[in-house]
Formats: C-alpha cells, sequence, structure tokens
C-alpha cells in the first residue's frame, strides 16, 4: 500500500510538469490550431539560461523569475519572426517550422553549452515532506508551485479584461477583431505565456531529468499524450490529462510486468494513439452545444 | 444634417474577383438607412469594406476622418460596430461575456456595468440567460445579443447584416421595433443590409438599392417603397 501511494504521489508530481507542458502547447494550439512541437526545446533552453544565471551567482528564485520575463519576451519574439509570416500557409509548411524551430533550440543550446549532463539545484531540497517518506520536498514544492500557476491563470483568463480579450481571439477570431480587439498581439501574448509555462515545467523537472539539450524529449511526449486525453480544446483537460497521465505512467511502470522504465514511452505513445481512435475530441474536448 | 458615413467610388476585390464597381453613398448623422438588393449584389461586401475585412479602394470618410487603410480592430475605436452575418457570437463564452467583449476597448468600467443593465433592460431575455452558454441560444436571442453586443460600444454608428436572416417573422418584427427605437432613443445611426426590402423599408428613412457593385437607385424609403416600379424590378415584392 504504501508502495502504492508513494507512486501515486510521484505520479502526481510529475504530472504537474505534464499539465504545464499539455497547457502550453494547448494554448498555442488554440491560438494558431498547430501543435508546437519545439516547445520542449523551448523549455530546455530556458531552463539553460536560468542555470547560466545561477552559474553568474544569481541567487535561484531572482534567476527563475528573470528567466521567466526572458522566456515570455522570447516566446512573443519567436511568434513574431518565424510565425507570423507562416499565419496564412498550409499546415505542412507550419509543421516543418516548428521541426526547424526544434532543430535550431536543440543544436544551439548543444553549442552554447554542450551536450554533457549538468547537475540543476532545486530550492526545496530533497529531504522528505513533512516527515514523510512518501514524498520529498521537491516534489511537493513541483506540485505546489503549479497548483499557485494553474490558479494564477484561471484568474487570468476567468477575471480579467485581458484574459477575457484572449480567449475571444481564440474562439471567433473574426468576431474579437470586430469589437476591437487586436487578434494578432493576442497570439503572440498566447505564445509568451506559453513559452514562459513550459519554462516553469523545465526548472521544475531539471532536478530530476537533469540539465541537457534532449532533457524535454520524454517530457514533451508526455505532455502531448496529456494534451490529446484532456482535449486538445480544453486548458482544463489538459491541466487533467497531465496529472492523469503522470501517476498512469507511474502506476504502470510499477505494477505492469515488463514495463518498468524502459517501456515508459512507448505507453505514452500506445495512450495518445488510444485516445485519437477511442475518443478523438479527449475527455474534456469541447462539445459545443449549438441551436441552429 | 451633417454627412456621419460619406463613401465615395468604392471598389472591393476577392482575390482577383471584383465584387463592387465603383460604388457611393452617404449616411446622415442620425439617421437610419438601408441597403437592399438581392444575393450576391454586394451588400455585405459594402459593410465589409467599411471595415477594413476586405481588400478595397475608394474613399471612406467617417465624421470626416478617413477609414481606409486602418486595421479592422482600430475601427471599432471610431465607434463603428459591426454586426456581421451570421451575428458573430462567441458562443463558447456567457451571455455576460459576450456583452463585456462588445465594450472591450472602453475604460469606463462604471459605465460598461450599468450599460449591461440597460441592455438587459433592453432585451429581458438575455438577463435571464446571462450565465449561459451564449451558443445555446435560440436563433433570435442570439440576434438581440449581437445587437446588445455592439450597443455596448455606444456607438455612433451601427452596420447591420441581415439581422432578419432566419428569423421567424414574429421575432424579426421585434427585433426591428427595438432597432427603431434605439435609433430614436440612443440617437445611434444605423446602417442596414437587408433582403426583407419590404420591412427595411418600413424601419428605414433613406434607402439605396445595389445591384450587381453600384448603386442604382436611391432616396427616401417611403417614396421608393410606393414606387411600384422599383419594387418590382429590383425588390422582388
Amino acid at each position: 500500500m504504501e508502495l502504492f501511494t508513494n507512486q501515486v504521489l510521484a505520479g502526481i508530481a510529475t504530472g504537474a510538469i505534464y499539465a504545464c507542458m499539455a497547457l502550453a502547447v494547448v494554448m498555442i494550439y488554440q491560438a494558431i490550431d498547430h501543435l508546437n512541437f519545439a516547445q520542449g526545446e523551448m523549455a530546455m533552453f530556458s531552463t539553460f539560461i536560468s542555470w547560466q544565471l545561477m552559474q553568474w551567482g544569481i541567487p535561484y528564485w531572482a534567476a527563475f523569475v528573470i528567466t521567466l520575463a526572458l522566456s515570455f519576451v522570447g516566446g512573443i519574439a519567436i511568434e513574431r519572426i518565424l510565425f507570423k509570416p507562416l499565419a496564412k500557409a498550409p499546415v505542412l509548411t507550419n509543421v516543418a517550422g516548428f521541426i526547424a524551430l526544434f532543430a535550431i533550440i536543440n543544436s544551439s543550446a548543444g553549442l552554447i553549452w554542450d551536450f554533457t549532463i549538468k547537475q540543476y539545484p532545486t530550492p526545496f531540497g530533497s529531504s522528505p515532506f513533512l516527515g514523510s517518506q512518501l514524498i520529498s520536498t521537491h516534489q511537493a514544492g513541483m506540485i505546489g508551485v503549479t497548483v499557485l500557476l494553474l490558479l494564477g491563470l484561471y484568474f487570468f483568463f476567468q477575471y480579467t479584461k485581458i484574459g477575457l480579450a484572449m480567449r475571444a481571439a481564440a474562439s471567433v477570431p473574426e468576431s474579437a477583431r470586430l469589437v476591437g480587439i487586436n487578434t494578432s498581439w493576442m497570439i503572440a501574448l498566447g505564445w509568451g505565456m506559453a513559452t514562459a509555462i513550459g519554462s516553469i515545467a523545465g526548472m521544475l523537472i531539471a532536478p530530476v531529468v537533469f540539465l541537457e539539450p534532449n532533457m524535454m524529449g520524454g517530457v514533451l511526449i508526455y505532455g502531448f499524450a496529456a494534451a490529446v486525453l484532456g482535449g486538445l480544446t480544453s486548458p482544463f483537460g489538459a491541466v487533467v490529462g497531465g496529472f492523469l497521465v503522470g501517476v498512469f505512467e507511474n502506476l504502470a511502470g510499477t505494477y505492469i510486468p515488463g514495463v518498468g522504465n524502459e517501456l515508459k514511452l512507448p505507453i505514452a505513445l500506445a495512450l495518445i494513439i488510444s485516445v485519437l481512435v477511442v475518443k478523438p475530441a479527449g475527455l474534456f474536448g469541447r462539445h459545443i452545444v449549438k441551436r441552429v | 444634417m451633417t454627412t456621419l458615413l460619406n463613401v465615395k467610388d468604392l471598389r472591393a476585390y476577392y482575390g482577383q474577383v471584383q465584387a463592387l464597381h465603383g460604388l457611393s453613398f452617404s449616411l446622415s448623422e442620425g439617421s437610419l438607412t438601408t441597403l437592399l438588393g438581392a444575393n450576391g449584389a454586394g451588400k455585405t461586401t459594402t459593410l465589409r469594406a467599411i471595415c477594413n475585412m476586405v481588400r478595397s479602394t475608394g474613399g471612406i470618410e467617417f465624421d470626416g476622418k478617413p477609414l481606409n487603410n486602418r486595421s479592422t480592430e482600430s475601427i471599432v475605436r471610431f465607434g463603428i460596430a459591426h454586426v456581421p452575418q451570421g451575428r458573430g457570437t462567441f458562443t463558447t463564452m456567457t451571455v455576460e461575456e459576450n456583452l463585456q467583449l462588445g465594450a472591450i476597448t472602453r475604460k469606463d468600467s462604471a459605465g460598461i456595468v450599468s450599460d449591461i443593465e440597460r441592455m438587459y433592460a433592453h432585451f429581458p431575455v438575455l438577463k435571464q440567460r446571462h450565465t449561459q452558454q451564449a451558443g445555446t441560444l435560440s436563433g433570435g436571442e442570439q440576434q438581440m445579443l449581437a445587437v446588445a453586443r455592439a450597443l455596448m460600444l455606444r456607438p455612433r454608428l451601427m452596420l447591420l447584416d441581415e439581422p432578419s436572416f432566419g428569423l421567424a417573422p414574429l421575432v424579426v418584427r421585434d427585433l426591428f421595433g427595438i432597432l427603431g427605437k434605439i435609433n430614436r432613443e440612443d440617437k445611434v445611426s444605423i446602417l442596414v443590409v437587408e433582403q426583407n426590402a419590404q420591412l427595411a423599408l418600413e424601419l428605414a428613412d433613406q434607402a439605396y438599392v445595389i445591384e450587381t457593385g453600384r448603386i442604382v437607385m436611391s432616396g427616401n424609403a417611403k417614396d421608393i417603397a410606393n414606387n411600384e416600379e422599383i419594387r418590382k424590378s429590383y425588390l422582388g415584392y
């Protein structure tokens, strides 16, 4: 029983990271109808920036905040420079753009910081959380930061004018422009926020998976699985999907004989395929109730 | 009366296809003007050209200021509210959020709150459903919501594209009654595009008839309604 609880809690902790990645993917998908394959690499690059800042002697939380700001600006810059010109291009052109972005960021990180694995600090420590062997303080910190982030985002989208404008721009762009919303900047803002959210995921998971240019590969696949499971049109679903995938991954690795650590990733891929076959809209995918 | 909107030699294009061929008309402040014409005559294109949603050349002046080459979202800030064909409802958002979106360019939050109450007084059905997803409203209710959303801008000019489309005749009567009231009481100038010529002419004071991208007839709405020849040849009733 202790093993089970332990695995569930650990699953929730990594699930929090998948939830952040899924949310970042869904935010961009909502804005431009494309999946950002480079989301993980962007998060990895942000994490390297925070590491570099700490190497220069800046304390953890200051580096954390500076990285958030830089990621936000960087996300906007990527949208303005690369994807705004592609807005009317066919799907495959965009896919090629994302793959190019993936390769560029991955190799740049390797060039700047090389491919050796680096330790990444945690501000929470890794002692038992509240004296319990079930969960470490870092895992508790991952969950805590993610929950704060999600509450903040909920408040932003539900109760601020700009959040309302962003939702409107994503749901009916033409009407949004007709009420005076600059939809193009709303898309850029969405990129900035998604990149910042991804950077939080990267910085939280780095102490676990260690820092190197390919650190987010697996994480992003789980993030995609989470987004598909929850429904690509539902930010709420993406978050729930993230936690479910995290727990499911851990339980499958522990209890299904032969899965272990090696087959965990194919489970995420199998999950993507099964959800697409059985329920393409995902668990919380938008059912638009519409009377004609 | 002063001219609020002046359109001169307007030509609009969809790709290579020209949809408007030098169309000119004007609308005076406080008036309720209607653009009539058959399917494909260019009525919707005219409204879309005013809001720069289609490529066009020619002069469009609002209150003496040129609107050409401004983005759709900045034209709204002149006080021009456009209710597009198909109503443009934010279907996944609540009725109240739709109203708030109509006022998104305004800064006076107290005024916005009181205007939402005013809309609920105009359209009681919206108050009953204010927390409901707008997509669940009936067609008539969505049209009411679209008009209310446009009014939330406190517009000087409202552009309405086929407000009667797909609505039951009784609902259309209601809606047009409300439009007349808004025009008289709130002093909002209205430009309405309609296929339902009979009804639009009853409501409007000024009318233009478009055929294949040109104005072919203009005048007082009553005169046009009373002219059997025009009615038969252009308006089909």
